[in-house]
């Protein structure tokens, strides 16, 4: 079934507990628009996203999905973001290698006091979205109907 | 008898897949498997064993049985499809076609398997003698002559000509449709490749094994053999023998979860796999020797005790030439043989 | 290979230890199967040729449990695997009497059937140590002839060197057999277009029939219990289903042993379908030498690996990828 409709990306966005999640709640009390499209997961870190939990959302129909994190130093367990930047870089990489669009995904540093950053992060990052489409490449047919 | 040219083959499958899709070996990536005939399809019809044997034509890999989605707050219950159409499987070797036989015991007698049934009917056969048997090959064993594979069509591939000669209705029917390309022929050369791949296997290394102390008899001698906890030591635990294995007939049934709905699906099992058969208390196969004696088991000794003393094993080697650690059947058998002094 | 007998019927007479851990006869040219021995007759089965590939390091696992100590036979690139197994802490040093034996080049039947020689029944010039220039392969449809070389498996072709990483003892020659870039085919596809990239693996991947002897036979996949065989995890686990299965499974398995895969290259020897798995780590692998400096996995058994490091002005995943 398809009926031509203006395409709504999908976008899971990781956001640690500490800075990230508390940047989007600044945003959102300051009133600055991101789009709707951005779905939100809390985790305790950065650190705490296993690289299967992005193929996981790419899989049930992410079209991009973006980390964010305590700023390098930052971190509210000292190092875990640290770490999460090693994984981060790796896997897209790897990503890349395979053929998976570089845009879909992204991994941007958000603190508590970044409301203003976290809104643009998610306008720009689903703008990129929107210019790539529908993710076809990395998501699981069987989640399309 | 029938034939037709080397050079005439492409017609050939063009006009098969006119009027039903055309499954046959086709090379991608130096291997060689089963797969949908295209214009540009590698097709190979000289390597002997293509990876996978031919059964996923009639038992793929893995297939949804039905799907559950939610619609206005109700559940509907969508039936996976049976085939509906016809196909027809071609160069099947005798050993693969041998294993279709072994299968349809399994899921055509009750209850029976809906969606075997249906492809079983909708597929013709068409086997392809083995020019030239290899080291792993050990059909013999179990009564196959890979000379004259007994499948719907047989062919034989002599010099610059495909021999055809139909064995069933079905392959009638098929020679019929395709009439216009196939001459008549006569016996002669094809009788000489019979002999030909007859002597040649009896040259086989592996042409004495005997499957002399197994069947359904055996069970408790067998099962309680020490032999098994030498035999098992570097089995991997991986699934190889079993997922090329043109017999091996074990399913699991699963859930996937899409998010919108849930689609129950099938796919094959290996008894090798932790997971084999657990169930709610847990499973009832705990180490890796239990595993590696239940493949062995049930193809040499379970499976003739349920239907009528034949082996669940047809001698393909595929298992001989694929294990990662150099096990198969054939170990197994020896170690035996050679344990009861036979 | 008289002496290496010798030498575990030596060390199993005078108690030194417990079994040996080497390779059994097959029953045709190309298939022995890695065993333990418990005693001097059963020795009179061991072999070690050239088509003796299987990385023991592995079975040491099991070995560390039983009592006393297990003589192991380890080529000079299955000691990486070793090291990186003692540092994970995954088998006992002192449950291990290392022999490194030496090492010419490994070969295969699939190799060789590969270049077209069917009805393989004798292989002769597969000497470990003395191994010819031209294999003689006698096989069903008269004698033929292979080059060594064409016959040896992809990652003898990249080989790591002659040396030996952890052992007791050493027995018999080794020699380096490199004679290609081991990230050639790496850059090369680095080099394609993202739909290329795509292309090719999807290929690749579709033959996969998750047999998992990938992940079985890899040394650094020493996990009790898979997460791909959790009953609790939503994966197909043991189906071809979906080529997303696929993907997720490769993708991770890869991304599990990043920085503690040594490039033993058993994952791509086993694999039933030939797809060049070694593809995925060697990606990872020159990605951690660019952005974290130059690493080998079991080089020792006590650096730590780099992604259980880190410093504080690593590379920005952003800038990674200008830089790819």
């Amino acid at each position: 079934m398809s009926v031509a409709t203006e395409f709504k990306p999908k976008i899971v966005a990781f956001c640690c507990n500490w800075c990230s999640y508390a940047g989007a709640d600044l945003a959102g009390s300051s009133r600055l628009a991101y789009p709707a499209d951005v779905k939100i997961i809390r985790v305790p870190c950065s650190c705490r996203v296993n690289p299967m939990f992005i193929l996981r959302a790419f899989e049930k129909g992410a079209d991009g999905v973006i980390l964010c994190g305590c700023h390098p130093g930052d971190c509210h367990y000292s190092t875990g973001n640290f770490y999460a930047r090693r994984r981060m870089t790796l896997l897209f990489s790897l990503l890349d290698y395979l053929g998976v669009e570089e845009g879909r995904t992204r991994v941007e540093w958000v603190s508590a006091a970044e409301g203003v950053k976290f809104s643009q992060t998610m306008n720009e990052f689903v703008e990129k979205i929107r210019s790539l489409g529908e993710n076809v490449r990395l998501g699981d047919l069987r989640c399309k109907n | 008898m029938k034939k037709i040219e080397k050079v005439n083959l492409p017609a050939l499958f063009a006009a098969i897949s006119e009027e039903a899709s055309l499954v046959l070996p086709v090379k991608n990536g130096g291997m060689t498997n089963f797969a949908l005939w295209s214009e540009d399809a590698d097709v190979d019809l000289e390597t002997l064993k293509t990876v996978k044997s031919a059964k996923d034509a009639f038992f793929p890999q893995s297939e949804t049985l039905y799907s559950v989605h939610r619609e206005e707050g109700k559940l509907k219950i969508t039936r996976g499809e049976l085939m509906d159409e016809d196909f027809v499987l071609f160069g099947v070797r005798a050993c693969d076609a041998r294993g279709f036989e072994v299968l349809d015991k399994v899921f055509l007698s009750d209850p029976v398997d809906s969606f075997y049934k249906a492809r079983r009917e909708h597929g013709t056969v068409v086997a392809l003698a083995c020019h030239a048997p290899e080291e792993s090959c050990f059909c013999t064993t179990f009564g196959i002559d890979s000379a004259e594979p007994g499948a719907d069509v047989d062919t034989w591939m002599v010099g610059e000509a495909l021999y055809w000669k139909a064995n069933t209705e079905k392959g009638e029917a098929l020679t019929n449709r395709l009439s216009a390309l196939l001459s008549d022929a006569d016996e002669k050369a094809v009788e000489e490749e019979k002999a030909n791949i007859r002597g040649i296997m009896e040259k086989l290394p592996y042409a004495s094994l005997t499957t002399e102390g197994w069947g359904g008899d055996a069970q408790k001698e067998k099962f309680e053999s020490p032999l098994w906890e030498e035999l098992y030591k570097p089995c991997l635990a991986c699934g190889t023998c079993t997922f090329v294995c043109p017999t091996c007939q074990c399913y699991d049934i699963k859930d996937y979860s899409t998010g919108e709905g849930v689609q129950r699906y099938r796919c094959w099992d290996s008894c090798m796999y932790s997971d084999f058969t657990m169930m709610a208390h847990g499973n009832n196969r705990t180490s890796q020797m239990q595993r590696y004696r239940q493949r062995f088991m049930h193809k040499l000794v379970y499976y003739p005790a349920n239907y009528g003393g034949t082996f669940s094993c047809v001698g393909c080697g595929r298992c001989v030439e694929k294990c990662p650690t150099g096990l198969n059947i054939v170990k197994v058998m020896k170690a035996f043989a050679e344990k009861e002094g036979k | 290979m008289q002496e290496l007998v010798n030498r575990a019927k030596a060390l199993l007479a005078d108690g030194t230890v417990q079994r040996v851990l080497g390779w059994k006869m097959g029953d045709l040219a190309y298939n022995p199967e890695p065993a333990f021995f418990e005693n001097e007759e059963a020795l009179s089965d061991f072999v070690y040729n050239s088509f003796c590939g299987a990385n023991l390091s592995k079975y040491m696992i099991e070995a560390s449990k039983k009592e006393g100590k297990t003589l192991v036979f380890l080529k000079p690139c299955d000691t990486y695997s070793f090291n990186q197994l003692l540092k994970e802490h995954r088998i006992l040093r002192e449950k291990a009497y290392i022999i490194g034996v030496g090492c010419t080049g490994k070969i295969s039947g699939e190799r060789i059937k590969e270049a077209g020689i069917r009805g393989i029944i004798a292989v002769e010039g597969a000497d470990a140590f003395a191994p010819a220039e031209t294999l003689q392969v006698k096989t069903l449809y008269g004698d033929r002839e292979i080059a060594y070389k064409d016959a040896m498996l992809e990652r003898c072709h990249v080989c790591k060197g002659k040396e030996h990483k952890i052992y007791d003892e050493i027995i018999g020659e080794s020699r380096d057999t490199a004679d290609s870039d081991r990230m050639e085919k790496v850059r090369e596809i680095e080099a394609m277009s993202p739909e290329e990239k795509f292309a090719f693996f999807q290929n690749e991947l579709s033959r996969c029939i998750r047999c998992n002897a990938c992940r079985n036979v890899c040394p650094a996949c020493s996990c009790r219990k898979c997460v791909f065989d959790s009953t609790k995890f939503d994966s197909a686990q043991k189906a071809n289903v979906d080529s997303f299965e696929e993907k997720m499974f490769h993708v991770i398995r890869a991304f599990h042993v990043a920085g503690r895969c040594t490039d033993c290259g058993e994952c791509s020897r086993v694999c039933p379908q030939n797809i060049p798995l070694h593809l995925f780590n060697r990606k990872l692998i020159s990605d951690i030498n660019e952005f974290y400096g130059e690493y080998q996995a079991g080089e020792d058994d006590t650096t730590v690996g780099p992604l259980t490091a880190f410093t504080t002005d690593d590379i920005e995943p952003s800038d990674a990828r200008e830089r790819g």
